[in-house]
């Protein structure tokens, strides 16, 4: 059973984005537009904004957490981050946006997500564990603690 | 499994130390959550980079920290913000812009941070010393402070690092803890020429390999001279942490938690790369985004350049004026130490631009370039293409100041040959 976890807690639902390699939010993503702007990654172009973005890990700068809670701000964040192992950089971008604004995204660690990019997915993530499914799969729910 | 915490702890989350202590110490607690932290430890001193404007986001939190009464409890230093408030006639951006991005220096400085504006707080006077616990944000302060100093950082950023000089108090996990801090992966320089040992060219491209390679794993180097000085690790680590998520890395023979390969690795196994001088020169090749022909401008300093670099980058220009803008950027201590020593008027007769507090490629401080920007850092030729819109040439310190002086990009490809 793959290991799961919630970094932060909460649900969404989106169309998955599985990036094909590690992004780091300053300087790759447009807080304004939720595009991805790094010229060098390989989804340059895409956008993230209410997308279930499955990366393996986030990348560089650790101002990324300030333009995560931007983006959650402005509503050009993805509707949930999954992660191949956790970042607390990400997470920490989502839990500052409930504590400014009241609002924020789940981000979650799971060893494998088994999503393909545009699959409808699910994500329900609080302290007792999170379920991940997309497209009619069920995904194993790991347990924590 | 919760986090265990002290009386202390909870009083500050009952509110005893003020609101804004309050709201620190819940983020802290909630990231020791995140990073299955036993604990929380003290730290010593704190390096902030939540001071740069990226948007409302930050300005409110630092905000709402002021107003609920924040006042840091451990020595705190600042990043660079996204103003050069030495000269503030710079900033070509958006005056809406400008004017949030002063309230968010503004407001950290109000709460009793230290206003150094520097992304290289290695170069202050209060640099920690082995072994002491800290919280730095930005990521090449970050590599350093845990390579080169052999102090310890977990890798902080915006947010967690205010709270963490707020409170005094970080989860006990990441490079906190000795485990984390064990070479993973080993990276044998092979068959590298002694001139392109010696040469400053070499160790942004090695960095930027490594980032690239490394991911976010701790590395051992083996086959760096024993006296790589700290600018050249400093070149080295920004370049691995802004192509990867690197956080530390060993040089065998060189950084103090690496006397040698078992000490860096704790005897453990680790994955084995070799690195070629065909190698690197692929990388090299990768941070340049166009041909060297034209030139617009040069920009080095990124991190912000040392005293020995500017100076070096004096005794290279030596009564040249330049045909091209050439930036510097610099922090403010650094550049009041080389205006003592006439190293900076001697810059600016010579047409160079001196950038303090801020940095060319996070913030719009250069005049319209009209070609590609030449630069000595992989960390400047990683972001600024994004950041800016500008291709760029990498190259090092002498080929830039040669280039700038010539007015087009000069490349001394001899260096990069086979051994």
């Amino acid at each position: 059973m793959p290991e799961a976890r919630t970094l932060v807690a909460g649900t969404a639902r989106g169309r998955a984005l599985v990036l094909d390699e590690p992004l780091s939010f300053w300087g790759g993503v447009d807080p304004a537009t939720g595009d991805i702007i790094d010229a060098r990654h390989p989804q340059h172009g895409a956008n993230v904004a209410g997308r279930i973005l499955v990366m393996r890990t986030g990348r560089g700068s650790s101002s990324s957490s300030s333009v995560l809670a931007e983006a959650i701000r402005a509503g050009t964040a993805p509707a949930a981050i999954v992660l191949g192992e956790a970042d607390p950089i990400l997470a920490l971008g989502a839990i500052v946006a409930r504590e400014l604004f009241g609002t924020t995204i789940p981000v979650i660690v799971t060893a494998e997500s088994a999503l393909s990019t545009d699959d409808p997915a699910t994500v329900r993530a609080d302290e007792t564990g999170v379920e991940l499914r997309g497209r009619g799969r069920g995904h194993p729910t790991a347990r924590r603690g | 499994m919760p986090v265990e915490l002290t009386e202390g702890d909870r009083a500050v989350l009952r509110g005893e130390r003020g609101e804004a202590a309050a709201l620190a110490m819940r983020i802290v607690v909630e990231m020791a959550g995140v990073s299955a932290a036993e604990r929380l430890i003290d730290v010593t001193s704190a390096h902030v980079d939540g001071c740069l404007y990226h948007g409302v986001a930050g300005l409110e939190f630092a905000e709402r920290l002021v107003a609920g009464g924040a006042r840091v409890a451990v020595p705190t230093t600042l990043n660079v913000g996204a103003l050069d408030l030495l000269h503030p006639d710079r900033y070509r951006g958006d005056p809406g812009v400008a004017a949030n991005a002063r309230r968010q220096m503004d407001a950290y400085v109000a709460m009793g941070c230290r206003p150094t504006w520097t992304c290289a707080p290695y170069q202050l006077p209060e640099r920690p010393a082995f072994g002491q616990h800290v919280a730095w944000a930005e990521s090449n302060a970050i590599v350093f402070c845990n390579s080169v100093l052999g102090a310890r950082t977990d890798r902080y950023g915006d947010f967690i690092d205010i709270c963490a000089a707020l409170t005094g108090r970080v989860p006990l996990a990441g490079l906190h803890r000795d485990e984390a801090r064990r070479a993973r992966l080993v990276v044998t320089l092979e068959g590298i020429s002694e001139r392109l040992l010696a040469s400053d060219s070499l160790y942004p491209v090695l960095g930027h390999l490594l980032g690239r390679e490394a991911g976010s794993e701790v590395a051992a180097i083996v086959g760096l001279p024993a006296d790589t000085s700290e600018d050249r690790m400093k070149a080295l680590g920004a370049a691995a942490a802004s192509s990867g998520s690197v956080a530390m890395v060993h040089a065998v023979g060189v950084t103090p938690e690496a006397p040698t390969l078992e000490a860096a690795t704790g005897g453990e196994e680790a994955r084995e790369l070799r690195v070629t001088t065909a190698r690197l020169r692929a990388f090299r090749d990768e941070l340049s985004t166009v041909a060297p022909e034209r030139l617009g401008a040069v920009s080095v300093g990124t991190p912000h350049a040392s005293l020995a670099e500017l100076e070096r980058l004096a005794g290279l220009l030596g009564t040249d004026e330049v045909a091209v803008p050439l930036y510097v950027n610099v922090g403010r201590e650094v550049l009041a130490a080389a205006e003592g020593r006439g190293v900076v008027p001697r810059l600016e007769a010579l047409g160079v631009r001196v950038v303090s507090d801020t940095c060319t490629y996070i913030s719009p401080v250069m005049d319209e370039v009209s070609g590609p920007v030449m630069t000595d850092s992989a960390k400047w030729a990683w972001y600024a293409p994004a950041n800016l819109g500008v291709d760029v040439v990498i190259g090092g310190l002498e080929e830039c100041v040669r280039s700038a002086v010539a007015g087009r990009v000069l490349l001394d490809e001899t260096l990069w040959a086979d051994a």
